[in-house]
């Protein structure tokens, strides 16, 4: 079969045929490649298409700058500030005890494991990685949140203004988030540290300086940019990520205080989209095109580091 | 050791060893603790009735047998039209394209589609799969979706197989009056084979531990497709993977039947994880001989 097929495309195969072939190809190759620039497009386009109207609606203020979340009552209130706030704070938190923690198993990976237990602990992280996220959140429910509510309860004892939330509150969610960047962030910043150029640390060890100063002084200096990068990717999964806090995080809307049920971003959008409707549905949207704005900025910031740091190398 | 005569014994450099130590065992016992935790909590509650049955009320049994068949109905659907986009894709950015404005606006983009978190592709996927197209919850709606979901992943897998691939391959088939189609079909694409697999076996893990993405476009339907024409109506019709009926059963509480789902997740995750890890050693170039 493959014999009479093949002919046609040989020396002896007309011109005519073989460039008609050859042409369609390259353009189905072409639109292949435009896949991925059309979906972006469209992306944008519907998430601002759907998020705008109910900004126009309650306005813009009362949205975003108010606080009052209350989307059912007979007088609506759409204020997503504390969601808002949530989302930041708790990622950046989450960041805070996530990326020292990630920072030094890629420093152990790539500098002082020896070989045999650095196969054992970079196969563990990549494991780590594929963990589907609802997998994080059953643990939070059962392992931190009974934790939780016993610190709570010792902590606010007597207390009657603190709202008790079973648990369920901020530092859940971000030990969750925590843990879910860091083979994100472990797998970027070995690989920024491993291509640090060996003749740096030579020369720092020839100098006298001890492993540690060179890891600390002259090698993760020189991986500064794979280790933003790393960051950056780190906030958003971190900021992205929904159903694994959507039920660990309480999901109340509340000022992100340590011990409050929260509500993030994008478990607002988990819990209310099922049966939200009308301004409520399209205030939902505008919660996501937040989300979204966010997520861009932190890509070109990406893209920016990324060029930065290609022009520093040549 | 470091200095010719003798080594200064730093306390700082101690300290920073204990940190780097503790912090790859915390990684490696997050690990254990995950893996051991849904493993003693879950086995208790996977038997033959949980696999291969569908939920019952007036029996008053679980099984996820439904989810299972839609979590294959998903898989399946989206590498069908993904498979085909990612790797034509990967072929013009490598083989056809001069380097430019066109290439950077492509690679760009296909970095911004991997950075967007699942919840937006779970509304957009809502919005213009379910509702301008016309879909509703169905399974059809949820693979379209994740295809966008995996497409960076396949592309950008083809791509590195593809660099790997020597120049005198090429030069030698043009060389011998092979057209370009012809040389990326008989011997590009055959050798870049195995990055290719390895991006959809990842392709796949990522299909099966999503979620956010899949709530809302095929929704959470457990019944099993029915035999014949059902076969293909089912994928107009709402189902939920196995991901999506572990967050249903979680959020109702029923704690046992979601750690059985999530030990059944945790195999199909560590299988991919020792599949990928076998590709990629048995056909590592630099390993070969």
């Amino acid at each position: 079969m493959t014999k009479n097929k093949e002919k046609t495309f040989s020396i002896i195969g007309s011109h005519k045929t073989k460039s008609v072939v050859e042409h369609t190809a390259q353009i189905i190759f072409t639109i292949c490649a435009f896949f991925a620039v059309l979906a972006v497009i469209s992306i944008t386009i519907y998430m601002f298409v759907n998020g705008t109207p109910a900004l126009a609606k309650v306005g813009i203020t009362d949205i975003l700058f108010h606080s009052v979340w209350k989307p059912t009552a007979a007088t609506p209130e759409f204020g997503i500030l504390f969601v808002i706030l949530t989302s930041v704070i708790g990622t950046f938190l989450a960041i805070l005890l996530g990326v020292p923690i990630a920072l030094m198993t890629a420093i152990f990976l790539a500098e002082v494991a020896p070989k045999r237990l650095a196969g054992i602990v970079k196969p563990a992280v990549e494991l780590l990685a594929g963990i589907p996220s609802v997998i994080y959140g059953l643990l939070g429910i059962l392992i931190l949140n009974p934790v939780m509510y016993k610190l709570e309860t010792a902590i606010f004892k007597g207390s009657e203004t603190h709202q008790f939330t079973g648990g369920a509150n901020l530092i859940s969610a971000v030990i969750v988030l925590a843990i879910m960047i860091l083979p994100t962030v472990i797998n970027i910043s070995e690989s920024a540290i491993k291509a640090v150029p060996g003749h740096l640390k030579s020369a720092s060890l020839a100098l006298g300086a001890s492993h540690i100063q060179t890891i600390f002084k002259v090698i993760l200096p020189a991986a500064k940019s794979g280790i933003v990068t790393a960051i950056v990717l780190g906030v958003g999964r971190a900021i992205g990520e929904a159903m694994a806090i959507s039920l660990v995080s309480g999901s109340s809307v509340n000022f992100p205080l340590p011990f409050n049920s929260v509500r993030f971003l994008t478990t607002a959008i988990v819990s209310e989209m099922g049966y939200a409707s009308d301004t409520h549905r399209q205030v939902l949207f505008t919660i996501g095109l937040v989300l979204f704005v966010f997520i861009m900025l932190i890509n070109i910031s990406l893209n920016t580091i990324l060029k930065k740091g290609n022009v520093e190398h040549e | 050791m470091n200095s010719i005569t003798k080594k200064k014994t730093r306390v700082s450099d101690y300290l920073l060893y204990v940190l780097i130590y503790a912090s790859a065992a915390i990684s490696i016992l997050l690990l254990v603790g995950i893996v051991g935790y849904v493993f003693v909590r879950g086995i208790g509650n996977i038997n033959w009735q949980f696999l291969t049955t569908v939920p019952s009320t007036i029996k008053g049994t679980f099984g996820i047998a439904g989810n299972i068949v839609n979590t294959l109905y998903i898989v399946i659907i989206t590498l069908l039209i993904a498979t085909p986009i990612g790797v034509g894709s990967a072929v013009y950015l490598n083989e056809y394209a001069k380097p430019g404005k066109v290439v950077t606006i492509i690679e760009f983009t296909t970095e911004v589609l991997s950075g967007i978190p699942s919840i937006i592709f779970g509304l957009f996927g809502m919005v213009f799969f379910g509702t301008t197209c016309g879909f509703g919850y169905s399974i059809l709606t949820g693979a379209f979706t994740l295809t966008i979901m995996v497409l960076p992943l396949i592309t950008r897998n083809t791509q590195e197989a593809l660099k790997t691939v020597p120049e005198t391959y090429r030069s030698g088939a043009l060389g011998m009056g092979a057209t370009k189609w012809y040389m990326i079909r008989t011997i590009l694409l055959p050798s870049a084979m195995p990055g290719i697999i390895t991006g959809i076996i990842l392709a796949v893990g990522r299909i099966v531990g999503e979620s956010a993405a899949l709530l809302f476009t095929a929704g959470s339907g457990y019944l099993l497709p029915k035999a014949g024409a059902g076969i293909f109506k089912k994928i107009l019709e709402s189902g939920g993977t196995l991901t999506i009926q572990l967050y249903l059963c979680m959020s109702k509480a029923q704690y046992g039947e979601a750690f059985g789902i999530a030990l059944v997740l945790l195999v199909i995750v560590l299988g991919i994880n020792m599949l990928t890890k076998y590709l990629s050693t048995k056909f590592d170039v630099s390993n070969r001989p």
